[in-house]
């Protein structure tokens, strides 16, 4: 198999940085007005790659598009059909969908302010700029050509919390490393954790962690505008349009921080350290995102180990009973650390006997999915203004601001990565054989079957029953939300030119 | 120990019948995919030795790949009506005509071989379909037991909650010591009841032990056949046999998906062709066959393989072996259901599953095949079949809770534990 290198002029930027210096950023939603003026200004929008500038950028734009949106520009049926199903659907297309999402009761579709209905945008361009330039170069950005291409259904606003969400907690300290030289080659049963990642989960048209191509339009090289793409490396003959794009999830995420420490405070009996505690146990990381597990003491690939802060190499295989880090903790729902298959075996015959289950096995082994297929690129920002432990607890303010995160994550395939995460890990009451439970966090406590009540949070103990926190409220509320196609610049390029079918 | 039994009554349907069919068995429903559980057709909730049932049309969506495949046969309609249950097929059925009499003579009378005068009860003895492979998650577990079980953990959790304070900082073994003083009580009180499993008798402890031996020597006699079959024969048909695995349509994935996801277990129907050939029809009959006898035997405690999340689930051949259908009660949703097909136990359904037309290349049919993740998952999907009715006895407790119930119990009625055992114990509550 041909391994050519990624051409990281073809690759928006936003899919290697997180543009984490340009503390000033906000994403315009957008419908198409005129499809002309549309595809005109994706020919000249000045979109950042995820080629290193010197010097530093002081600004950056990104661009992606929703099934509605690449319909809008006149994208042909046939080849909207070769994006995958749950992108054409849309994240709020379908109830077994928000089923699954857990986008129920109030964070259902029926009640965001974006995504839904006549609300569902067609675009998002993303604005970064430096500390005082963002106004300037969204000013900049809202050409003639782009006034008359696009409609601003709404301007999602974020603020620069210093890398904590609002609930106070450092965000963002774990993510994947994608393997850019292209030299991970996936096993079957891989028994060591990594944190390398195969390029294909998180850019289309490349191997993905299960060795194969997931799927994306293919063109034939003779239609209209094809040239302007790369051909596609599992099918030679074809070209393709996926190559180098992705999907970005958007989802407007409430937090009701005032709710999340008084419900806190009411727990520990107003006593600040006893509130700090189930705080971090809920989260997983202390707030200044320290790991509630003792660290690695192999390394880790992907992960460096030099001392960190917040330090990122640690798995919980020293853990097994949850009593350092809650199983139901946010971090650990999310992102399990585990492997395909438990146990380090070192022989054939031992793996053969893991992959029998013919081991003696303690009552949570072997009952999570293996990390490495549900992993998520996560880009999102915060919105809404800080909000100190103290000032939670007290009463809320007359005209109290809105808080939350906007949150964004890239993937390959939408429902292996970001649905499972969602369903399988965070929503789920039956996650890590708990019960009874969902995210601490984002949970919606909605009943499941004959189990009426799925507002707990539990503490595992060495000894003892483990301490239950019961009556969690819902402590976030889902605003908006969208799946979007991230196009590498060729596509972008494409979209301008080959959407040839009139209205 | 009560053993668990299945039942398929399977009658051939006109497609002209299917509309109305649907409509009267979607009055079963309050929605689609929830079913209630007091219908006047079935009263499943009277029923109750059923753990699982469901109705289902088997009406292939993908009959057509048989062109593509060169194959010419014609498969009949079939309305199926499926449970898994506690104790033995006759008095099962007895219970069924019983209780839900008039009800399947309406539903079954969409049959073509039903009218006013057949007899029920022989009529479905008659079109039982016997499973060439039935899986039980924990095999003797009664849906009496799952209740007891399920109740014990409520009150446990109740007391626990009511009295952390003494819990937290004592030994665990004194705290399991309490639990059952205060267990005891409830019981005296008629709060709770912990039903002592039946003894098994003696015949089928011996037929227990004795089958094991038997099927050794049968496998040695017949497996090692079927292994040069399959490294001569089938490895080269392997290597030409065509895939067919195109996405699922939106209109087919909405039908599905509308009659999942309303709690943490689901079901699944799926039905597929054969390849032609005697060697396929051997190697699926053996494979089915020890797979059969790994769930009487190994896998009869909570584990399939590395998968604790099926219920119950069963393959039964149709149609003179021309086409396999697997019925399935699994935990959590199809995609992580999938995944676990995938990542855990890829080998044995390459073995079974890779013998229908359209499935991914697998080589040796236990390698590949289902790690070509996408076109294994398009394939299942296309395959899947709406089921139209489906009944749970407990909805909201998956397989693992379950468990975990049952070894709460049992750690309940020990003796003494020592004080490492007990807190290993205490950490399940």
């Amino acid at each position: 198999m041909p391994t050519t290198p990624i051409d990281p002029k073809d690759v928006q930027g936003l899919v290697r940085f997180g543009h984490g210096r340009l503390t000033e950023a906000c994403y315009l939603l957008l419908r198409i007005r005129d499809r002309a003026a549309a595809r005109a200004w994706c020919a000249v929008a000045p979109v950042t790659t995820a080629e290193v500038q010197k010097p530093l950028p002081e600004v950056a734009l990104q661009v992606a598009f929703t099934a509605a949106g690449l319909r809008e520009l006149g994208v042909s049926p046939t080849i909207l059909a070769g994006f995958s199903a749950e992108f054409q659907s849309g994240i709020a297309g379908d109830e077994n969908r928000s089923r699954r999402l857990g986008d129920i009761g109030k964070s259902a579709p029926a009640n965001w302010d974006w995504g839904w209905r006549g609300k569902e945008p067609h675009a998002v361009v993303m604005l970064f700029a430096l500390p005082g330039l963002l106004a300037g170069w969204r000013a900049k950005v809202e050409s003639p050509v782009f006034h008359a291409a696009f409609e601003t259904l709404a301007c999602l606003p974020t603020s620069d919390l210093k890398n904590h969400e609002p609930f106070g907690f450092r965000d963002g300290v774990s993510q994947p490393e994608i393997d850019w030289p292209r030299q991970r080659t996936a096993a079957g049963n891989e028994v060591t954790y990594t944190n390398i990642v195969s390029v294909g989960e998180f850019l289309l048209g490349y191997p993905n962690e299960y060795g194969k191509y997931t799927d994306r339009p293919l063109l034939n090289p003779a239609s209209e505008g094809a040239d302007e793409l790369l051909p596609a490396e599992d099918d030679a003959g074809k070209m393709d349009l996926g190559r180098n794009g992705t999907y970005l999830v958007m989802r407007q995420l409430e937090q009701d921080v005032r709710g999340f420490w008084k419900f806190l405070d009411g727990a520990a009996k107003s006593d600040a350290p006893e509130r700090l505690r189930l705080a971090q146990a809920m989260v997983g990381r202390t707030t200044e995102g320290q790991p509630l597990v003792p660290l690695s003491e192999t390394p880790i690939p992907g992960i460096d180990d030099s001392p960190q802060d917040p330090a990122n190499n640690f798995t919980y295989d020293g853990d097994p009973n949850g009593t350092s880090c809650p199983f139901g903790a946010h971090v650990r729902r999310a992102n399990p650390r585990n492997v395909d298959l438990p146990g380090q075996p070192r022989c054939w015959f031992t793996r053969l006997r893991r992959m029998l289950a013919f081991v003696p096995k303690a009552f949570r082994y072997d009952v999570t999915a293996s990390t490495r297929f549900h992993r998520i690129l996560r880009r999102g920002r915060e919105y809404g203004p800080l909000l100190t432990i103290a000032d939670a607890v007290s009463p809320a303010p007359a005209g109290d601001p809105k808080r939350g995160l906007q949150f964004l994550c890239l993937n390959a395939n939408i429902t292996r990565q970001f649905e499972f995460v969602q369903n399988a890990w965070l929503m789920s009451t039956k996650f890590n054989a708990l019960s009874e439970e969902s995210d601490p966090l984002l949970g919606n406590r909605a009943p499941v079957g004959d189990c009426p009540y799925t507002g707990n949070f539990s503490l595992p103990r060495e000894a003892a029953p483990r301490q239950v926190l019961t009556g969690l409220p819902q402590f976030i509320a889902v605003r908006g939300g969208a799946y979007f196609f991230l196009p590498s610049l060729r596509a972008l390029r494409y979209f301008s030119k080959a959407a040839t079918q009139s209205r | 120990m009560t053993s668990q039994s299945n039942s398929m009554v399977a009658g051939r349907i006109d497609r002209q019948a299917v509309a109305g069919l649907q409509a009267l068995l979607s009055t079963m429903n309050v929605a689609p995919g929830r079913v209630n559980a007091a219908n006047s057709l079935v009263p499943f909730e009277k029923l109750e030795n059923i753990h699982f049932a469901r109705f289902v049309i088997l009406d292939d969506q993908t009959y057509n790949d048989l062109q593509l495949f060169g194959l010419h046969r014609d498969y009949p309609l079939y309305l199926a009506f499926l449970c898994d249950f506690d104790g033995d097929l006759e008095e099962f059925f007895n219970d069924l005509v019983r209780y839900a009499g008039p009800g399947l003579r309406r539903l079954f009378s969409f049959c073509e071989d039903f009218t006013e005068s057949t007899d029920l009860l022989q009529w479905m003895r008659d079109h039982n379909r016997t499973a060439a492979t039935s899986y039980v998650n924990w095999r003797g577990r009664t849906v009496k037991q799952i209740h007891e079980e399920a109740k014990l953990r409520q009150a446990i959790d109740a007391y626990l909650e009511a009295n952390d304070s003494t819990f937290a900082s004592q030994p665990a073994e004194l705290t399991r010591l309490q639990l059952r003083q205060f267990v005891d009580r409830e019981i005296a009180a008629e709060r709770l009841t912990l039903t002592p499993p039946p003894p098994t008798p003696l015949s089928a402890k011996i037929a227990n032990a004795l089958h094991p031996i038997g099927v050794v020597i049968l496998i040695l006699l017949v497996g090692v056949p079927v292994l040069l079959l399959v490294i001569f024969r089938i490895r080269s048909e392997e290597k030409s046999a065509p895939v067919y695995a195109p996405p699922p349509t939106p209109e087919h994935v909405r039908d599905l998906a509308i009659l999942e996801d309303y709690e943490s277990t689901n079901q699944f129907s799926v039905i597929g062709s054969l390849q032609p050939g005697l060697a396929r029809r051997w190697v699926v009959s053996f494979v089915l066959w020890v797979v059969q006898f790994t769930a009487l035997h190994i896998y009869n405690q909570g584990w399939l393989a590395r998968v604790r999340t099926i219920h119950f689930a069963r393959w039964v051949f149709l149609d003179d072996k021309q086409r396999i259908y697997f019925a399935s009660n699994y935990d959590g949703s199809l995609d992580s259901y999938m995944d676990d097909f995938i990542n855990k136990v890829g080998f044995g359904l390459n073995l079974v599953f890779s013998n229908s037309i359209g499935y991914p290349a697998t080589r040796w049919l236990l390698l590949d095949g289902a790690s070509d993740e996408q076109k294994f998952k398009y394939v299942l999907r296309r395959h899947q079949l709406p089921t139209q009715v489906w009944y749970n006895a407990h909805p909201g407790i998956t397989a693992i809770e379950l468990e975990r119930n049952g070894l709460i119990r049992q750690g309940l009625e020990a003796a003494t534990l020592s004080e490492e055992a007990a807190r290993e114990w205490v950490r399940l509550l």
